[in-house]
């Protein structure tokens, strides 16, 4: 099963924390980061990396339900 | 070009004293390849001065801060700050950074503006009673982010005389030995460790409280980390903060049009703060190397596995292949994406809450005084990791 990630170019500030947390799903390009594929693994570091955006600009989803950034 | 063999040129470049960026980076950023420089103490490393190097090494994976444990970390004091989430990659540093993000991001920072702001006028209000000459540094730069954090994290404020001291040494480069610098680490530790055994018994709605839930309810961190974590945040939370206040404002007093123009045009703060942040080179050198776990190349020199790279990112801040007019303090420089908080996972945590402090502590200061000038001889800080003024007398 995969979720959906989505990154916010507007909110984005390419602090490069969610390319350093999982660079094999996210990429940091000269002006901000995108996910490399819209499907993402159902994974803790989906997530942390989510949580972990200075910016809040990564949502996670499951079908239509936000599961990141938590809470 | 450079190779590993060429013979390491003295490091930092900085003078302690002023806020200049040392000539000796512009020659640095022309250079093919990156420079061989040698710090105080530890080994040879590599030194990145352009931007592209910079982002390159903060933010690519094959580049480690745990790695530094293993060697001997070029540094410029002889202790070493060997602990703690600075030396740590992911998954671990994941791990403990996770568990405090929540409380640092843009949204929820920005509910904190209404109390910062209060927090600011009233100083103000006590500078105005006062009268001048006053201290900038005592009376308005470190009370507010120092009331911030120490409310954030569940630190009692009235404590500040004490771990300003041990603050002020964690971060001091002068002759401090080995021994003294262990021993101060241990001596914060104490401190931090006595207030989280208070919290324990009596919880709080604070980031103490929840990181010791995280630790004894969900076994997340370690005792140690858990000690190690506050104290970071503590120290990080107000020293550089602290730093830029009174370096802003010197900064914005040496460029009288651009402060009159901030003035006129109030809706230019943020960008302003954003260019003081990319202008102001804080740091006295590039500190915390990476080290490279594979061979990688970065801008023209072939680094090794295991060799460290030192970042100079107040450097990185004025790359002309960046920046148009790099060297020039425009308030109205469009949005930048500059070095000042880092970048990659080492990303500063409390970057939002910083600018928030900055954004309202220099608004408040310049529409207050409209005649706000320096009364007296700044007093530098010297052999710290930041540079900035200890006392810095204003007048209005």
């Amino acid at each position: 099963m995969t979720w959906k990630a989505e990154v916010d170019g507007g909110r984005c500030m390419a602090s490069g924390m969610c390319a350093g947390i999982a660079p094999d799903l996210f990429a940091l390009d000269e002006e901000h980061a995108r996910p490399r594929r819209e499907e993402v693994p159902e994974e803790e570091r989906v997530l942390d990396a989510a949580d972990s955006c200075p910016a809040l600009a990564i949502t996670i989803r499951d079908g239509t339900t936000t599961v990141g950034p938590r809470p | 070009m450079t190779t590993a063999e060429t013979t390491p040129i003295a490091y930092p470049f900085n003078s302690a004293e002023g806020l200049a960026l040392s000539e000796a980076y512009d020659q640095a950023r022309n250079h093919t390849g990156l420079l061989r420089v040698r710090m105080p103490y530890g080994e040879p490393a590599w030194l990145a001065t352009r931007y592209a190097d910079a982002r390159l090494v903060l933010g690519d994976r094959r580049f480690s801060r745990a790695a530094a444990l293993h060697h001997d970390e070029p540094r410029q004091s002889e202790g070493r700050r060997d602990s703690g989430i600075l030396t740590m990659d992911p998954p671990d540093h994941t791990r403990l950074r996770t568990l405090v993000a929540k409380a640092f991001t843009v949204h929820q920072v920005e509910k904190l503006r209404p109390w910062v702001r209060q927090l600011t006028h009233g100083l103000l209000d006590q500078l105005e009673a006062a009268g001048p000459p006053v201290d900038l540094v005592d009376r308005y730069a470190l009370p507010i982010p120092v009331g911030v954090i120490c409310t954030m994290l569940g630190v009692p404020e009235e404590d500040r005389p004490k771990f300003r001291a041990w603050s002020d040494a964690a971060l001091s480069t002068s002759s401090l030995s080995a021994e003294e610098f262990s021993r101060n680490t241990d001596e914060l530790r104490a401190y931090m460790a006595g207030l989280i055994e208070d919290h324990r018994i009596s919880p709080r709605d604070d980031i103490m409280t929840s990181l010791i839930e995280a630790r004894d309810a969900g076994d997340r961190l370690s005792e140690l980390e858990l000690v190690d974590l506050c104290v970071g945040i503590l120290v990080a939370g107000h020293e550089t903060t602290a730093t830029q206040i009174p370096n802003f404002v010197l900064t914005l007093l040496d460029h009288p049009d651009e402060l009159r123009r901030l003035r006129e045009e109030p809706a230019l703060l943020h960008g302003a703060v954003e260019e003081l942040l990319r202008f102001v080179p804080l740091g006295m050198a590039a500190s915390m190397p990476r080290y490279a776990t594979e061979d990688v190349e970065v801008g023209g020199t072939l680094v090794r596995a295991g060799e460290p790279v030192l970042v100079a990112v107040g450097s990185a801040n004025r790359d002309a292949l960046r920046f148009d007019e790099p060297g020039t303090l425009n308030v109205a420089r469009p949005a930048t994406q500059h070095l000042g908080f880092g970048h990659g996972v080492h990303h500063c945590l409390g970057a939002p809450l910083a600018r928030l402090e900055l954004q309202e502590a220099l608004g408040a200061l310049i529409a207050r005084f409209p005649t706000l000038r320096l009364a007296g001889d700044v007093e530098w800080k010297g052999r710290m990791l930041v540079r900035g003024p200890r006392v810095m007398p204003i007048g209005w």
